[in-house]
């Protein structure tokens, strides 16, 4: 009896603080964005959603790159209390749909004439079922190679256009006492690497074979032994500490100039502006090797969950349009590093780097060479992908692994997955 | 409480007038109705969740729970990931490793404490701080400590010793080690605080008479007091276990679970088929997978641990 | 009594055994506060001298700006007011959660071993083996049921969940402190007439305060700590300040301020250090009166 009456008199000392649904037009948003140049980004449109009368409840779930938020998203959806929107990659977007749980968007996606503005690459994955359920906020681009220009100044090399050249230039700054290439041992990190690698090597059509469909003869054949030899090459590349180092450590060791190169997604650009560095100027921008004319992204979209509640809906679809409006995507994608997932958006502000990859975009939707990130969630599906993750980052560890081994596990690994 | 205790009262007051079967009954089974709350919660957020974790790792379920029987399948699926086989062999280094020093640790700061030394109080607090604090809280610091070019290692080579090495958080061999020293310098704390209750507890006439019987030290700590502390430590094995089975912040602070999927833990595991790779079902197959070495182990302990007690009342 | 520990009476050796003894000591001490001392001083540093110091380098600049933006203007998410606020709702969670499970782990802790009846052990068995779960397997199925009482998504279930979790805990430590009473007290007072629930307020909890220091100590110290329940079960402007400082600190594509993120860290922790360093030998006067003997 203790126990009850405490029970019932903290129910009621709690039940004040407990969450209150607000009646009129409100946004309850799921995100991962925590950090300064995200969250500036974001209340953007915050900003402009307040502008239209909608008000903006924000709930952060940081870390796991990502994996905390997606596994809060699943409690609160199992609970039925799911949020209004939740930022997610583009194959979760369609993990998403399969369960049923997205809002349509599709007449207000014929309004406003989707289809004519988003990159058309894009337009398959925020489609479920031929519904139209997420909105793409921006585009990564995850095949750059960012170098330190005084760097190579003083080596004496030129940025590789090509993996064999990579390993050319590598050594030469190996000799002149400088770790080629700046890297996190983290599993996406290293995933990232194995896809420009990839890319580079087998170009864009195996690309699509290995990464978007497995297909099982491309993955044995000769061309990923090479993939998996280059990568053992590159172990030499990187300095002793890299393991579990996160990605602006390794930046940071590019801007200090103990690093030459470092192949990672243009959210870098926010660390290396944060130390003064001007593109094209102290730090050069150009595509990994090998991947010239083609466009490795990733992009984060928003989708809606479904709700009775009328209000909320209309919420939702302010700030589903909310997010495609062009100022928001200018003034976003600037502060995020990214470039906007329309096409028709003035890119005069954006810097040098960022101007490059929207021409670059544009290059290879034409020779359909616009290709989805493995890495970070675009290309297939979670458990695929983890089975790339888990080979890829064991292999680059251990030294004594052979590709033949490696490619053996990825056969054995995504045929467990697809089950 | 107060009022919870008059109120208390007054309903048994009231059974009391009306029906005095009532209230006997009620009498006589208090212990029972006291504990009856609890057991029926235990049963459903304990039993229940396990069952219900069961019959998910027998379906297909992906992202949300489907129950779409598949038999075994998924079991079979776990023991065929590496990475899974990875998770077990660790548990078992880690968790022995990390019971074995975190007591060894605990032990010997206990003793050295008890030897009447000044400053006691601010030393025992030193020891117990790491307790009250979370690897979310400590995790980034370990890191850098441990990392060859940031810490401890760098350290000693401004220091002038060059060929020092410490590169154990780095290398796929030795990482498993790191999350041992960082679990034990959480722990340890604790069971020399649990260690040195013991020791305080201990009769000073047996150890004097060993003394006159010409017995040194050492052998008064092995002959004597070490032997009388029995349910000291199997508290700390117990304590000390189900901090091993589910640790977790450790490993997401420290390593993520690298170097190369090297240092994860059957709970990392498990999480992050659930939550990153949409495997619920094969998540919840390495759960069942770990209550049942939790069972095989500590079913015994209580046994004994129940017999003992009855045998001393 | 002990005249000088146990290790060495008087003698030539004995000056050399007290100073390995406090050479050992000193070490273990400097270890232990390594990861405390690497916290506090990044904190105080900007963060140029972070980045070319070492982590263990006396700050060159010192400042306390950093303590300044992580009170007040760091930013969770969109929100950039600081940690404070937050530090209100892991008060308001901790108080009755706190409360609640210790005081059912004395009531059950009482039940078990004072008015023990056939089957007592098995249910302290039974109960016991809820400290193996680990939390992240029951995420789902209890966001499921908290949904289905309608307490999902609030301050009240997560205060719930704390409440159920910690009940193996307490009553563990409750049933052994117990254990080592005289059953003479108990068996007096029956004899007077007293009932179950007199019996334990009158003779028992009063004679029961270093079991229940410890209890809340632990107790404290879990819930205060907890992340992942409060993350789960908790959003918005509800969390607990470990949600928040995990919002400050952890970034996937972001820029990092390290030292902000320290001093947000030494806050966080701040309560339950202060629990240790002012209650610590309270706790340990606990544990000496049985608490948690096997």
């Amino acid at each position: 009896m203790i126990t009850r009456s405490l029970v019932i008199a903290s129910l009621m000392l709690s039940a004040s603080m407990s969450v209150s649904i607000a009646a009129d037009e409100s946004v309850e948003v799921m995100h991962y964005w925590t950090s300064g140049s995200e969250a500036a980004g974001l209340n953007v449109l915050k900003q402009l959603l307040e502008k239209r009368g909608v008000t903006w409840s924000d709930s952060p779930v940081a870390g796991g790159t990502g994996m905390n938020m997606v596994q809060v998203l699943r409690a609160r959806i199992a609970s039925d209390t799911a949020p209004s929107a939740a930022q997610m990659h583009a194959q979760q977007v369609q993990a998403w749909g399969a369960e049923g749980v997205l809002t349509d968007l599709s007449d207000l996606a014929k309004k406003q004439g989707w289809d004519k503005i988003i990159a058309p690459e894009l337009l398959p994955l925020i489609s479920y079922d031929g519904k139209i359920v997420a909105v793409p906020v921006n585009v990564h681009r995850s095949n750059w190679l960012w170098y330190n220009k005084k760097v190579f100044d003083k080596v004496g090399v030129q940025p590789p256009a090509t993996w064999e050249e990579f390993n050319q230039v590598s050594e030469k700054l190996l000799a002149a006492g400088i770790t080629p290439l700046a890297l996190g041992g983290q599993p996406w990190q290293e995933a990232d690497l194995f896809e420009n690698v990839v890319l580079g090597i087998g170009g864009a059509d195996f690309y699509r074979k290995v990464m978007v469909e497995q297909d099982e003869a491309s993955i044995k054949s000769e061309t990923m032994t090479k993939v998996f030899d280059q990568l053992r090459i590159m172990n030499k590349f990187v300095d002793a500490n890299y393991p579990g180092r996160d990605w602006n450590l390794a930046t940071q060791m590019l801007i200090k100039g103990e690093a030459g190169m470092q192949i990672m997604g243009d959210w870098a650009k926010g660390e290396l502006s944060l130390a003064k560095m001007e593109p094209n100027v102290d730090y050069g921008c150009s595509p990994a090797p090998g991947t010239k004319g083609d466009y490795v992204w990733l992009t984060d979209n928003f989708g809606f969950f479904t709700t009775k509640d009328a209000n909320r809906e209309k919420g939702q679809m302010e700030m589903a349009s909310a997010i495609l409006d062009k100022d928001f995507q200018q003034a976003f994608n600037i502060k995020k590093g990214s470039i906007p997932s329309r096409v028709d958006v003035s890119m005069d502000k954006f810097d040098y780097c960022g101007k490059a990859a929207y021409a670059d975009r544009a290059e290879a939707q034409k020779t359909n060479t616009s290709l989805p990130s493995l890495a970070h969630n675009a290309a297939s599906n979670a458990a695929k992908t983890g089975v790339f993750l888990d080979v890829v980052s064991t292999f680059f560890e251990t030294k004594d692994m052979t590709p033949q081994q490696a490619i053996d596990q990825l056969v054995a690994g995504l045929k467990s997955a697809g089950q | 409480m107060s009022t919870t205790l008059s109120e208390y009262r007054g309903v048994s007051g009231r059974h009391g007038e009306n029906s005095a079967g009532l209230r006997l009954w009620l009498g006589q089974n208090a212990s029972q109705l006291a504990l009856a709350p609890s057991v029926v919660v235990v049963l459903v957020v304990v039993y229940g969740f396990m069952v219900w974790t069961g019959v998910i790792s027998l379906t297909a379920s992906k992202m949300l729970p489907t129950y779409q029987f598949v038999g075994f399948e998924q079991y079979e699926r776990l023991w065929s990931n590496p990475i899974w086989h990875i998770a077990v062999s660790n548990i078992f280094i880690f968790g022995f490793l990390f019971i074995g020093f975190s007591t060894a640790f605990g032990l010997a700061l206990a003793i050295l404490i008890d030897q009447k030394v000044r400053a006691e109080g601010f030393l025992r607090t030193i020891y117990l701080y790491p307790m009250a604090l979370s690897f979310i809280v400590t995790g980034t610091a370990w890191k850098w400590i441990l990392n060859p070019g940031l810490g401890l290692e760098r350290m000693v080579h401004m220091w002038g010793w060059e060929s020092f090495k410490f590169d154990w958080l780095v290398n796929t061999q030795y990482a498993i080690y790191t999350l041992v020293i960082a679990g034990v310098w959480q722990s340890s704390g604790f069971v020399m605080a649990l260690f040195l209750a013991a020791l305080r507890g201990i009769d000073d006439d047996l150890i004097k008479a060993a003394r006159l019987d010409g017995a040194g030290t050492v052998q008064i700590y092995r002959r004597i007091i070490i032997p009388q502390m029995g349910p000291t430590f199997m508290t700390v094995g117990v304590i000390l276990m189900q901090q091993a089975v589910k640790s977790f912040d450790l490993v997401v602070a420290l390593t993520s679970g690298g170097p190369g999927n090297s240092t994860n833990l059957p709970a990392t595991f498990m999480y992050t088929q659930t939550f990153g790779r949409d495997q619920m079902a094969v998540g919840a197959a390495s759960a069942i997978m770990i209550f049942m070495t939790v069972t095989a182990i500590i079913v015994p302990y209580l046994y004994v641990d129940i017999r003992n007690n009855r045998n001393e009342g | 009594m002990k005249a000088d520990g146990i290790i060495l009476q008087r003698g030539p050796s004995h000056h050399v055994a007290r100073v390995f003894i406090y050479a050992c000591l000193a070490v273990m001490a400097v270890v232990y506060l390594l990861p405390l001392i690497v916290v506090v001083l990044t904190s105080l540093k900007d963060l140029d001298d972070i980045r070319n110091g070492s982590i263990l380098s006396v700050p060159q600049r010192w400042t306390v700006e950093p303590w300044r933006q992580a009170w007040s203007e760091a930013c969770i998410g969109l929100r950039c007011a600081g940690i404070k606020s937050f530090f209100v709702n892991s008060i308001a969670m901790i108080v009755p959660a706190v409360v609640m499970s210790t005081a059912i782990g004395a009531l059950n802790g009482y039940a078990l071993t004072q008015w023990k009846f056939r089957g007592a052990d098995l249910i302290f068995a039974m109960l016991l083996f809820g400290v193996f779960i680990p939390f992240q397997i029951i995420l789902i199925p209890m966001a499921r049921t908290l949904g289905a009482i309608g307490i999902a998504n609030t301050m009240v279930g997560l205060i719930a969940v704390h409440v159920v979790y910690g009940i193996p805990f307490t009553t563990l430590f409750f049933r052994n402190y117990f254990l080592s009473l005289p059953s003479d007290l108990v068996k007096a007072a029956r004899v007077d007439g007293a009932g179950f629930y007199q019996t334990l307020w009158r003779v028992i909890l009063p004679i029961s305060i270093p079991c229940f220091v410890v209890s809340i100590i632990w107790q404290f110290t879990n819930i205060w700590n907890d992340f992942i329940f409060g993350t789960t079960f908790t959003s918005g402007d509800n969390v607990p300040v470990t949600v928040a400082l995990n919002n400050v600190v952890n970034t996937t594509t972001g820029v990092k301020a390290y030292n902000v993120d320290m001093a947000s860290v030494v806050m966080t922790a701040l309560p339950t250090l202060a629990i240790y360093v002012f209650a610590g030998r309270y706790f340990l006067r606990g544990l000496m009166a049985g608490s948690i003997k096997g």
